[in-house]
């Protein structure tokens, strides 16, 4: 299974919520800080075309936002 | 049939929903997400009990709070109408009908679109709502924060140690707002405030390349930027307050006990035309809301 990564930024509250959600489920998750790493910011951009946080991304598809229908409905296909 | 069904899971709305819960009446909350605007606020510091919490966090509290009851809860739904019929509503959402005997709006505020050609396109390339949130993605770029109150200059502040150069674009005079913040910003070289401002278009190709601007009325400029950080306040969300007395803001009139014009229909929180917008007094009128429903009921249905 490929790992769930969670791009984020330390103060954005949906980013926080997305991160706590995805723990209380007991999901394993890469948390990728975008303020920081800039690379990973250029390539999280390139992957969904979108300039926002969060963004989840399972099984090489995008979320934006913190959506728990899709990342429930997406962790349901892993 | 419901007893109550509660649009919105804000502050208020929690609230409600809590001391419906009380009551042992029969409530359904529906909402798109748990936590509302506030969740968004970045700290919280007048919210009693707590000297500091991150919105998050309080929403995070609330939450928990209300699922210690058995409340039923949809989320990801809009409450489009709630539409009086003789002694009940029917109410509309966007994934199906149900009905209630009372109902309390407490829908909140959403952030002011700026309503012009290419905001609603490059919403997330390049545009945002959510400094707090998008800022750091604009490392070493040049932005435009299009606003001239205290939020524009919360972003702007924000942004100065990110990105490259900031313009903040202002229709009015001056900025107005927190004295610390205005000299914060007019002591930045990074910055340069545009006074008079205002902002006709955005543009790109796949992402934000530039904007148009009007100057004293007349006078069209562009500008280069890679970033454009809408922030001229808040709206009300009256949308399941179809059939409601609004004040000129288009928020909900309600009186003391929460009422509408419309006997059996509350309203709480940031939606209503209460004076202060806070999480304490959206808290507060979803208490008065709730109460309110459970004495209509009373009062009107078991009598009859």
């Amino acid at each position: 299974m490929a790992k769930i990564k969670v791009y984020s930024t330390p103060t954005c509250p949906y980013c926080r919520m997305v991160k706590s959600f995805l723990k209380e489920k007991g999901v394993d998750f890469e948390d990728i800080d975008v303020s920081v790493d800039s690379k990973a910011a250029e390539e999280m951009i390139k992957k969904s075309g979108q300039m926002g946080v969060p963004q989840i991304e399972i099984n090489e598809k995008i979320i934006v936002g913190f959506d728990r229908e899709a990342i429930e409905s997406e962790l349901s296909n892993v | 049939m419901y007893d109550l069904i509660i649009a919105g899971a804000g502050p208020a709305g929690i609230t409600a929903a809590v001391y419906a819960a009380r009551k042992k009446m029969k409530t359904l909350v529906v909402t798109k997400n748990i936590g509302g605007y506030a969740a968004s606020s970045a700290t919280v510091e007048n919210y009693i009990g707590y000297q500091f919490i991150s919105g998050a966090e309080l929403a995070k509290k609330f939450e928990e709070h209300l699922k210690s009851f058995d409340v039923e809860i949809k989320e990801n739904t809009e409450v489009l109408c709630f539409r009086k019929l003789d002694n009940h509503f029917k109410v509309e959402t966007d994934k199906g009908e149900y009905e209630c005997l009372t109902a309390i709006v407490a829908t909140g505020r959403k952030p002011r679109l700026l309503g012009v050609p290419g905001e609603v396109a490059f919403k997330n390339r390049g545009v945002t709502y959510c400094a707090t949130c998008d800022a750091p993605l604009f490392a070493r770029k040049d932005v435009a924060v299009i606003g001239g109150g205290n939020s524009a200059m919360d972003a702007t502040i924000q942004l100065m140690s990110i990105a490259n150069k900031i313009y903040l674009i202002n229709i009015n005079n001056d900025l107005e707002g927190d004295e610390i913040m205005i000299e914060k910003i007019k002591k930045s070289d990074k910055v340069e405030i545009l006074n008079n401002t205002n902002t006709k278009e955005i543009m790109g190709d796949k992402f934000v390349n530039n904007i148009k601007l009007q100057v004293n009325k007349s006078v069209e400029r562009m500008l280069d930027v890679q970033g454009v950080f809408i922030e001229i306040g808040s709206m009300p969300v009256k949308g399941p307050g179809c059939d409601v007395n609004t004040n000129k803001k288009d928020e909900i009139i309600v009186n003391k006990r929460c009422e509408t014009d419309v006997p059996g229909l509350f309203a709480a929180g940031d939606v209503t035309d209460v004076p202060e917008k806070q999480i304490i007094v959206a808290a507060g009128q979803g208490a008065i809301a709730s109460l309110s429903a459970f004495k209509y009921i009373s009062k009107n249905i078991f009598d009859s």
